[in-house]
């Protein structure tokens, strides 16, 4: 059975997406990325320092991931415009991974902005994968400004808390038709698979990865959760029985009244 | 509303009483809780939370990991001007202090700032004494327009500005200011800052927030340690940056905490922070807001920046000089132009190399001009 996550033009060989902030150095970016056949990579811009020799995090992505910089710094869908066009100049391709935030404490993204970058960039031809707050009518909106997969968080960037809007991201997965990306909150393997289970197309994970005490091993932990995750999901799994069946059941008079 | 207006609830604020009311329970609850209180934050600096330093410093190496990664931001300062019309006391610059004054011409402004990229910096923090007469906002702004060739984000550290003014130096490519109030005790300003602009305390406690106002993307306050008890100050300075993280929500704010070191001219300090006090302050800072930005200069020892490097730094300071001109200069070597002395002289390489040993990656670039 063939199981390829499609989006735009791409099939992408892997559904764990990672991001390269935090790690306690360049060098070992390189490692995470091989270590769990990462195809799609997230970049900073902001971090991108393209007349260094040696400091340029590109240098250290492998030619066969996907690159998509994200809009880190925008306080406002003009500044994530802004940034997003320097990317595409400076040779950084069209995919991009919009993230506005006006909220310097929680992190939390700014949905009625991120939908006016993700219309004014669809229209100049990026391939936009918006990072928002999971709300229904924003997602839609989000696709129908031309969004080619929408990433809600689990729980705030950071925090590892694992996928604490289960039950919003649940009918984003019902409803939305694009590829749904979990980015932000997963803090484990575990919590990864959970969002596989599920029925999210991928999840996005950085922080987890990049303190642990090992990151390549942990990012090579990730990527087996993620595929147990989505295996479970593709093998259907039981349903959750909470109480032992009623051994005297409700509609038990009907059989009776048959056997009478 | 001012911060003035939050400062004023303190003027007779008891902190030894305060101090004296602290519990033991009260410090476990607060360095376990994820939204301390201003007292919370205040128990932590307290004496009575001494036994729990290394608790705090658990905490706060891990909130820092979370927030931060293993990551340090570095910069360099840049000092075109030393012209100063404030005379305050613990400074090198002091308008009465016969020290060579110097203003770099565009052409020397141009070489230091080339002298520097070739280091590998992308941000710079341009300084200069207090001087409207000699150093004016059209020349700091040429000078801005000479760095943006260099550097991808620029900072000033220069005379507090009007509200217009800051507008000017953001649309002319400017994202970050610093600005130290140096002292929040009203006497002691009075009393340390004895003439020039800089005597006017309440226009410069509201300088952040006119620049936050013009959507200033960073903004680096501190206090001066060494003026005032150091305790009620970085109190503070919490509430400050705390203020104004709520109410910029989408600016970035940090802190600084320079010790004071010695100085042209014969001022002492009152009172010296020691060494276990800073990490006391900078675990409580971390603890109460964790996402603030704590920069760590070169006024300290290169060993003490190494110890302090996992409990909650994220930027310091390489190859710096506080000298006009000190990047590119070699004849100035009896630091006769400088504002103070700085004492760890290691270079931005020799900085790259330490951190990166330590398991830190360096970050150069962080921001540029969008």
């Amino acid at each position: 059975m063939s199981d390829i996550l499609r989006i735009d033009d791409q099939n992408l060989k892997s559904r764990l997406f990672i991001g390269t902030g935090k790690f306690p150095s360049k060098r070992i970016v390189k490692d995470v990325l091989i270590s769990c056949d990462a195809h799609v990579v997230t970049v900073a811009l902001r971090r991108v320092d393209q007349d260094s020799d040696d400091e340029n995090i590109l240098d250290y992505i492998p030619k066969s991931c996907l690159l998509m910089p994200n809009t880190s710094g925008a306080r406002n869908a003009e500044e994530a415009v802004r940034i997003a066009r320097l990317a595409k100049s400076s040779g950084c391709g069209s995919w991009i991974k919009i993230e506005v935030i006006s909220d310097n404490k929680y992190l939390l993204p700014d949905n009625m902005e991120t939908i006016k970058a993700t219309e004014i960039l669809t229209k100049e031809g990026f391939v936009v994968l918006p990072y928002m707050s999971p709300d229904l009518m924003a997602a839609k909106r989000l696709v129908d400004s031309g969004a080619k997969a929408i990433m809600p968080l689990g729980a705030p960037i950071g925090s590892n808390r694992g996928l604490k809007t289960k039950e919003l991201v649940r009918i984003l997965i019902n409803e939305i038709e694009v590829p749904v990306i979990v980015d932000a909150g997963i803090g484990s393997p575990a919590q990864a698979a959970e969002c596989m289970e599920l029925g999210c197309d991928a999840v996005l994970v950085n922080t987890a990865v990049a303190v642990a005490k090992d990151p390549v091993s942990m990012a090579r932990a990730f990527k087996l959760a993620v595929e147990a995750g989505r295996l479970a999901y593709l093998s259907g799994l039981g349903p959750v029985i909470k109480k032992a069946d009623a051994s005297s059941p409700l509609t038990g008079f009907l059989r009776e009244a048959q056997k009478a | 509303m001012s911060f003035n207006d939050i400062l004023k609830n303190y003027e007779n604020f008891d902190i030894q009483k305060f101090f004296a009311s602290v519990r033991p329970s009260m410090i476990q609850k607060a360095i376990d809780s994820n939204n301390v209180s201003s007292d919370q934050f205040l128990s932590l600096l307290s004496s009575s939370a001494e036994p729990f330093l290394e608790q705090m410093a658990r905490r706060a190496h891990g909130l820092t990991c979370q927030y931060f990664g293993k990551i340090i931001q570095l910069y360099t300062p840049m000092y075109v001007s030393n012209f100063c019309e404030n005379e305050c006391v613990y400074c090198g610059f002091n308008r009465t202090n016969k020290i060579q004054r110097k203003k770099l011409s565009f052409d020397e402004v141009d070489r230091e700032a080339k002298f520097i990229s070739k280091t590998g910096l992308k941000h710079i923090l341009l300084l200069t004494g207090s001087s409207r007469t000699k150093s004016p906002v059209k020349y700091i702004k040429q000078c801005v327009e000479i760095l943006k060739k260099y550097f991808s984000s620029i900072s000033l550290e220069i005379y507090t500005l009007t509200q217009d003014e800051y507008r000017e130096f953001v649309a002319c490519g400017v994202d970050g200011l610093t600005i130290y109030q140096e002292v929040y005790d009203k006497d002691v300003y009075g009393s340390v800052h004895l003439a020039g602009p800089k005597a006017d305390y309440l226009f410069r406690l509201d300088a952040p927030e006119r620049a936050l106002a013009e959507k200033m993307r960073t903004v680096n306050i501190g206090v001066l340690l060494g003026l005032s008890n150091w305790q009620k100050e970085s109190f503070l300075l919490g509430l400050h940056a705390q203020y104004l993280q709520n109410k910029f929500f989408d600016a970035e704010i940090s802190i600084s905490l320079p010790r004071l070191r010695p100085a042209q001219g014969d001022f002492k300090p009152k009172c010296i922070v020691q060494d276990k006090e800073i990490v006391q302050m900078i675990l409580a800072f971390r603890i109460f807001l964790p996402r603030l930005g704590v920069t760590l200069s070169t006024r300290e020892s290169s060993e003490f920046r190494e110890n302090m490097l996992p409990l909650g730094i994220t930027r310091m300071s390489a190859g710096s000089t506080t000298q006009v001109g000190g990047h590119t200069a070699i004849e100035d070597e009896n630091n006769i132009t400088a504002q103070f002395e700085i004492s760890d002289k290691r270079d931005v390489g020799e900085m790259i190399e330490f951190l990166e040993k330590k398991g830190y990656q360096p970050v150069l670039k962080d921001w540029m001009a969008i």
